[in-house]
């Protein structure tokens, strides 16, 4: 099987005032395509950065990340955010939606920004997946948490991403909302089979997963295969 | 609490004070400048005037205008002052210029200034000239070269810098030549119908009461068409008219304010809406309603006092630039000092306003439940809606009564009042309209970064609105003052076709009309207009004597067509510029053996005469009874001979008269040519030449229009303070939306393609608005204030709100670049933390 991620010896250091913290140090694993994989540790050790480096969204310190086979550090802000149109899905914590777009809208803004044609059909279809078809035309305002993070799962899965990285998708729904984004998360990615990077402090959806890269202090302390393909 | 609270908004409750600080500077400038002009105009009344008091008539003294001046003891001096061709044999040139014969000590305070300094003293002596210092440098002359004057030559003894009683806007038409009284009879320049002005000028005994002196000496005057002007009366007279100007100038200050004070609202909106919670949670430990209300409200007070102290001293540097920017109008020069009541009334609008325009929304805090700590809840307290009027009406009190303060007039400041609602609801109403439109047929169509940057003006916590009334107020001002200046322009423009006349030789005697004419028919030229013209006065209007009604101060005419000497003209004829209004034209006499004539509709009204009255006119000593038969409408719109008074032919042609010559020269040299010819054939004939008088008047409009423009500069000013205070205002939301654009894929180019399309809209929607309803006060001044059609200029339109739109664009750009420049994983971080 084909490796979708590969990160070597990543290293991320923030200054703070006078001082220097290290956030990321020495951290290698890769991911193969299809694979369900979960990073989990405490506050501060590293988890959101670690998704965010591995989604080109800053600049490492040291060490490298191959996304799809390109070495995310040999490109400029623009041609990663082209990869990332391309290949990448996110979902948040805080769902990140455009407040001013209807759900709809919102789900087809990835296709919006390829310039591709007939999105709002896509959009329609995904949006019925996550079962949202009576309100594609509110608002994020005019939702609940749970009908937002919906949105947020259709708008990962609209631009057929390779991988998709989701940061806490459930930390902030209560625990039923938080099953059914869960289960909703694991039919589609299963049906599109993409691979899904979680970042999580819930054990209980890390052991959903393929993978587990347990962080602390910036450093991988293991990396286990909870369940063989 | 209140300062450790602002202590963490420092950089939005700053931006909120800055929007208040241009508006302060400019009241507190033009106040302290307003007071400092009506000061010195006080003080320096009988430099300006040069005398104490003056008897001034437009003839020679009769025997009872002299016997009342030998009454008071005998003129300690006296002027003679007329318009004349003036020629430079140095160049050969000829100009219309202002001669005044000067005869005695005058001026009695102030001096005549000139260059050398000792000129004042020895043109009397010398019998030389001193010529104003504008006209000596367009005309190449120095000190020592000679000026003719009618027949008289008279060498130059100096420049003439400034001399008590010649007006900066009259000088520019005919600029001032003083000369020895005695030499003006010489020139032979005062004939019939020459514009001759008769001063005599008085030293007041130092207990002497001029007011007393005026009130009884001045009706005695007024019958023999004399006048006596005081010191004190001559400048109240300069002040109410400079008083008017900066009154209007004040008010235009006082919107910039306004248009700050919309931001301080706006800006404090945002703030609280971001301190709502933490207003729950004090309310929750138990903090009541006055000490969560207190907290903001002292807040308030505080940046406004600041702004208020900060707009002081902008104010008080602003005024140093007035003299310089008021140049050319001032006929003195004015020494700037403090003016206490304008800085203490800058200190308390800056505070009484912040206070006012942040109670709406400080409002919210007193209604806002401690249960929204747990749960937001946006629905509005209808008891809040209700206090929210009363603010609203405290506003408007406050506006009315610092309007009413300024203006001194009820009605005035009403209607000021009523157009800043009627401007403001219009704009925030028309830009309501506009957005909920482009909500509704909203442009689906469109691509993802036009449809993305238009959707971003409802984003929440949005300050469209208020962007688009800062932006529009701006651009109302300034392309309502250009339309106005086109209006003006369009009143006296000339029209350039052959056969309109653009040189007019005024008092040709009857004795040279035949030679003047065959002069310029030799250049080339045609003669297009000669007209007779011959003066006379009102003598009796209906059954009363005009001397009566000169004494009679409950009477209704308007008191100029009692004093007037008209100047009248015979034909059978209309001209292009007039139309009938009513009556038969042309003139026919009737058996009753009065003459029937024509009146301009103005002189009607004025004379409160009507179609059928009857009107006794005195023709050089000889009366005539006329009928009034016909009214016209005349267009003052170009620039033509154009008579308030036609008789018809057949009457008139005997009279003692002098005419006009008018006639078209292609171009300035030919133009020049002609004059020069004329001037040395016919040296009493004055020319004026309607190409260089629109040149002056398009230069006093201009000077005028600069100076409404700086402060219009201030609205706009504020309006970039507003906007950069929106930006900062809505930054966090532009970084989160860009992060998340950019972390989906969107390219620097979308993204700064949607960012500056945004301001793009702004500027449009702001700007366009701002110009359509200027465009609509424009056509409404021009119909119902200065009655004359209005043809828009293009410039509005292809600079003004193009150079308004690059302006928002480059603020919001500017302001923008951290937002842009935002890597995403660190708000991303912030977002989750």
């Amino acid at each position: 099987m084909s490796k979708i991620l590969n990160v070597a010896h990543l290293g991320k250091t923030y200054t703070s005032g006078s001082k220097q913290l290290t956030v990321l140090d020495d951290v290698s694993f890769s991911i193969d395509s299809g694979e369900t994989f979960a990073i989990i540790g405490p506050s501060g050790s590293g988890k959101t950065t670690l998704l965010g480096l591995c989604a080109g969204l800053d600049h490492p310190d040291a060490g490298t990340v191959e996304l799809s086979g390109v070495n995310m550090g040999s490109l400029n802000e623009d041609e990663r955010a082209r990869l990332r149109n391309e290949k990448v899905g996110f979902i948040f914590q805080n769902f990140q939606l455009l407040p001013t777009l209807t759900a709809l809208e919102n789900v087809v803004v990835p296709l919006e920004l390829q310039g591709a044609k007939n999105p709002t059909k896509i959009g329609k279809e995904l949006l019925g997946k996550v079962g949202l078809t009576d309100r594609m035309h509110h608002y994020p305002s005019q939702l609940s948490g749970g009908e937002q993070q919906r949105v947020a799962l259709a708008r990962a899965f609209s631009n057929n991403p390779a991988i998709l990285f989701a940061d806490e998708p459930t930390g902030n729904l209560d625990q039923d909302t938080g099953d059914r984004i869960v289960q909703l998360l694991f039919e589609l990615n299963q049906e599109a089979g993409t691979t899904l990077v979680i970042v999580s402090h819930d054990l209980e959806l890390a052991q959903k997963c393929n993978y587990q890269l347990r962080l602390r202090g910036g450093k991988v302390i293991s990396n286990e295969i909870l369940i063989e393909n | 609490m209140a300062w450790r609270d602002s202590k963490a908004s420092g950089g939005r409750l700053l931006l909120f004070t800055a929007s208040i600080i241009l508006g302060i500077a400019a009241v507190v400038s033009i106040q302290s400048f307003s007071e400092n002009l009506e000061e010195n105009i006080a003080l320096q009344s009988k430099t300006l005037m040069g005398a104490d008091f003056v008897i001034d008539s437009n003839q020679p003294p009769n025997e009872k205008v002299k016997a009342i001046i030998d009454s008071l003891g005998g003129a300690d001096g006296r002027s003679v002052g007329f318009p004349s061709m003036a020629v430079f044999p140095k160049n050969g040139d000829a100009k219309l210029v202002g001669v005044r014969g000067i005869e005695g000590e005058y001026p009695f305070y102030g001096e005549l200034e000139t260059k050398p300094t000792d000129a004042a003293q020895n043109y009397q002596k010398s019998g030389s000239a001193l010529v104003d210092a504008t006209l000596m440098l367009q005309y190449g002359l120095s000190v020592g070269d000679s000026i003719k004057l009618g027949n008289s030559m008279f060498p130059i003894q100096g420049t003439l810098i400034s001399a008590p009683g010649t007006s900066g806007i009259g000088a520019s038409i005919a600029p001032p030549v003083i000369i020895p009284y005695e030499a003006v009879e010489g020139t032979g320049l005062i004939q019939m119908g020459s514009r001759v002005g008769y001063d005599f000028y008085f030293v007041a005994e130092p207990e002497q009461d001029l007011q007393e002196l005026e009130d009884i000496v001045d009706p005695q005057l007024d019958v023999e068409n004399a006048d006596l002007d005081t010191h004190m009366s001559t400048a109240a007279q300069l002040g109410r008219s400079y008083d008017n100007f900066g009154k209007f100038l004040n008010l235009m200050a006082f919107i910039a304010l306004l248009l700050g004070c919309v931001g301080v609202a706006s800006s404090v909106h945002i703030h609280i809406r971001e301190k709502l919670r933490s207003v729950a949670v004090l309310k929750c430990i138990g903090a009541t309603r006055k000490q969560t209300f207190l907290i903001y409200l002292l807040q308030v007070a505080g940046m406004g006092l600041v702004g208020g102290v900060l707009g002081i001293f902008g104010g008080l540097i602003l005024q140093q630039s007035f003299p310089l920017l008021l140049q050319g109008f001032l006929p003195f020069e004015v020494e700037i000092s403090l003016v206490p009541q304008a800085l203490f009334s800058g200190l308390i609008l800056g505070i009484m306003l912040a206070v006012l325009f942040a109670l709406m929304p400080l409002l919210n805090t007193w209604f806002v439940s401690p249960l929204q700590v747990l749960r937001v809840d946006n629905t509005k307290n209808p008891k809040s809606r209700k206090l929210q009027l009363w603010v609203v009406l405290a506003i408007i009190v406050f506006v009315f009564a610092f309007s009413f303060w300024l203006l001194g007039n009820v009605k005035y400041a009403l209607y000021f009042v009523l157009g800043i609602i009627v401007v403001f609801a219009l704009l925030g109403g028309v830009a309501t309209l506009f957005m909920r439109a482009i909500k509704r047929f909203f442009p689906t169509s469109w691509g993802f970064t036009s449809r993305q940057s238009l959707l971003n003006l409802y984003r929440p916590n949005n300050q469209t609105s208020v962007l688009i009334l800062a932006i529009g107020v701006g651009t109302f001002l300034i392309s309502t003052l250009y339309f106005t200046k086109d209006i003006l322009l369009s009143q006296v423009s000339l029209d350039t076709s052959e056969n309109t006349p653009n040189l007019v030789l005024m008092d040709v005697q009857s004795e040279e009309k035949l030679e003047a004419a065959t002069s310029i028919e030799a250049s080339g030229l045609k003669v297009l207009n000669n007209i007779p013209i011959i003066t006379m006065r009102m003598h009796q209007i209906k059954d009363r004597p005009v001397r009566e009604l000169i004494l009679d101060t409950t009477a209704l005419q308007n008191r100029w067509v009692l004093f007037h000497e008209f100047r009248v003209t015979y034909r059978d004829t209309l001209i292009a510029s007039e139309q009938t209004v009513e009556g038969t034209w042309p003139l026919e006499r009737k058996d009753n053996g009065l003459i029937p004539i024509s009146l301009s509709e103005n002189v009607a009204a004025d004379a409160k005469v009507k179609l059928g009255d009857t009107l006794v006119f005195n023709v050089q000593g000889v009366l005539m009874e006329t009928q009034v038969a016909h009214l016209r409408s005349l267009d003052w719109a170009r620039m033509q001979i154009n008579f308030n008074i036609l008789f018809p032919s057949g009457i008139l042609e005997e009279a003692p008269q002098f005419h006009v010559l008018t006639t078209n020269a292609p171009d300035a040299n030919k133009s020049a040519s002609l004059q020069r010819e004329l001037v040395r054939k016919f040296p009493s004939v004055s020319i004026i030449d309607l190409r260089q008088l629109f040149t002056v008047i398009e230069g006093i409009l201009s000077k005028i229009a600069w100076v409404i423009n700086f402060m219009a500069f201030f609205s706009i000013l504020t309006g970039v303070i507003v906007l950069i205070g929106s930006v900062r205002n809505s930054k966090y939301q532009r970084i989160k939306e860009n992060v998340l654009l950019r972390t989906l894929g969107a390219k620097s180019k979308q993204i700064l393609r949607i960012t500056a399309l945004e301001y793009f809209y702004l500027g449009l929607l702001g700007g366009g608005i701002g110009i359509v309803l200027s465009l609509l006060g424009s056509l409404l001044l021009a119909q119902f204030v200065f009655e004359t059609s209005f043809s828009p200029s293009i410039i509005p339109f292809v600079v003004v709100l193009p150079s308004i739109i690059l302006l928002v664009l480059l603020i919001g750009m500017l302001n923008s670049k951290s937002v842009l420049q935002s890597p995403p994983l660190e708000v991303l971080r912030k977002e989750a933390g």
